[in-house]
């Protein structure tokens, strides 16, 4: 199964097995990762699971939908590194990913 | 002071269908709702979405599912209290005294919180010292813009409240319009104009800039905006409007002696009672074993809340189970029989 990091702001490491096809938010929810709010559930509607991923990651990721970084704007503190975690479906491919939680959710 | 069977905490769908389950079983009731519209999360996040799964509605919009319910109810006088946040819950006797942030009190035996996942407040800046010029010269929304005539006011955010107000105030105030990329997620008609007006001078446009830090002792001086690249400017300015969006906290709920484990509220699934006796709580806000965080889990939860605000409300009567399709007390409660 693909390990997932979840990096909270204050330096706490969370490795946690995320099974294929679920997204990295949802990894972190049942594994109760703190930092990762997703209030409205997976909806890329509230920019509660925002994280920030290293750049050597992006290519692998899935692309960012329409709407994705629309709702980015209204993230804590966004980056150009930022992502909805929401959107980031687990795969081998992505195996070894580490996310950073930021400070808080809003 | 205002006395009801059971007040409502939200006037979501499933605040609004408890609401009508009530009315149908003829109790009073009144919803409080912190948003200035009915529809919750259905109105606020996802108006234009398709629904697919509200039992025998193929596919609905949150607002199209909002309509409907406010539709089923206009058989019933229902008190909606809207932009009111309920503060405070207090037991007397055997009654709750809720207080409302406008300094509205109920007085009623039972409380139904039907909260989502709290209330809905803005998103706010992230630089700690923003907090104290909040609401002297920081805003994040407008409640009279005559305050900033003449005056240079800077305004963060790419949709659509960011670029009205942009527009708007152009007109007598000095606007610097901050954004933090390119892209704007307001109207294409509206952005067009704000680019217009940058280009003739009366919006100062900058794009790919976040807010780095207020500065000023007690009134608000300049600010220090942070490009992508690292540079920082320097602007001066009177005024600072933010526009992200709204956020959901839980909010006073956190202070009324419930159960409450990572932001859900404990209920039975019986009367989807909390550990308070005639409160309760229904929707995505409360949890239980086995809990689905779907619409349609509320509106069961609502019903089931509904009877037993029955038995606190009405403690000398007995609760009588009636179908719509047949029982004369209800259809004439719905309008259909004299």
């Amino acid at each position: 199964m693909p390990k997932i990091t979840y990096i909270t702001h204050d330096n706490q490491n969370y490795t946690i097995d995320v099974q294929n096809g679920l997204t990295v938010m949802e990894g972190a929810i049942q594994n109760d990762i703190p930092g990762i709010d997703a209030d409205c559930g997976g909806g890329m509607a509230c920019a509660t699971c925002h994280v920030y991923v290293k750049e050597e990651w992006f290519d692998k990721l899935s692309k960012k939908e329409d709407g994705e970084e629309d709702m980015l704007d209204m993230a804590f503190e966004p980056k150009k590194n930022s992502r909805l975690s929401c959107q980031l479906v687990v795969s081998d491919e992505i195996d070894g990913l580490i996310v950073n939680i930021p400070s808080k959710q809003g | 002071m205002k006395k009801t069977d059971a007040l409502i905490i939200g006037a979501g769908p499933t605040g609004l269908f408890t609401a009508h389950q009530l009315k149908l079983i003829g109790l009073d009731c009144e919803i409080v709702d912190n948003l200035d519209k009915i529809g919750g999360q259905c109105i606020e996040l996802y108006p234009d979405k398709p629904i697919y799964d509200i039992p025998a509605i193929t596919e609905c919009t949150g607002e199209e599912l909002t309509n409907n319910l406010i539709n089923q109810l206009k058989p019933f006088d229902i008190k909606f209290h809207l932009n009111d946040r309920v503060n405070e819950v207090k037991k007397e006797n055997n009654n709750w005294i809720v207080k409302t942030n406008n300094g509205k009190i109920f007085s009623t035996p039972n409380v139904i919180i039907a909260g989502g996942v709290g209330s809905f407040e803005p998103r706010k800046f992230g630089p700690k010292e923003c907090e104290k010029f909040e609401n002297k010269s920081l805003f994040y929304s407008v409640k009279d813009k005559k305050i900033f005539e003449g005056k240079i006011v800077s305004i963060f955010g790419g949709g659509d409240s960011a670029l009205d107000w942009a527009v708007e105030l152009s007109k007598n105030s000095k606007v610097n319009l901050i954004h933090r990329r390119d892209e704007f997620r307001g109207a294409e008609s509206t952005v067009n104009k704000v680019k217009e007006l940058a280009k003739s001078g009366k919006i100062n446009f900058l794009t790919k800039y976040q807010l780095d830090k207020a500065n000023g002792s007690n009134q608000l001086e300049s600010i220090d905006i942070k490009h992508d690249n690292g540079e920082i400017k320097n602007l001066k300015t009177d005024y600072v409007l933010g526009f992200f969006g709204l956020i959901m906290h839980l909010g006073p709920i956190a202070n009324w002696g419930l159960n409450i484990d990572k932001k859900k509220i404990e209920v039975d699934t019986e009367k989807f009672e909390t550990n308070q006796k005639g409160i309760y709580a229904v929707g995505d806000i409360c949890n239980y074993p086995g809990k689905l965080k779907l619409i349609l889990s509320g509106f069961h939860e609502g019903a089931l809340a509904a009877r037993a605000c029955f038995k606190l409300a009405r403690p000398n009567e007995k609760y009588r189970f009636e179908f719509t399709t047949t029982s004369t007390n209800l259809l004439k409660r719905l309008g259909k029989k004299n």
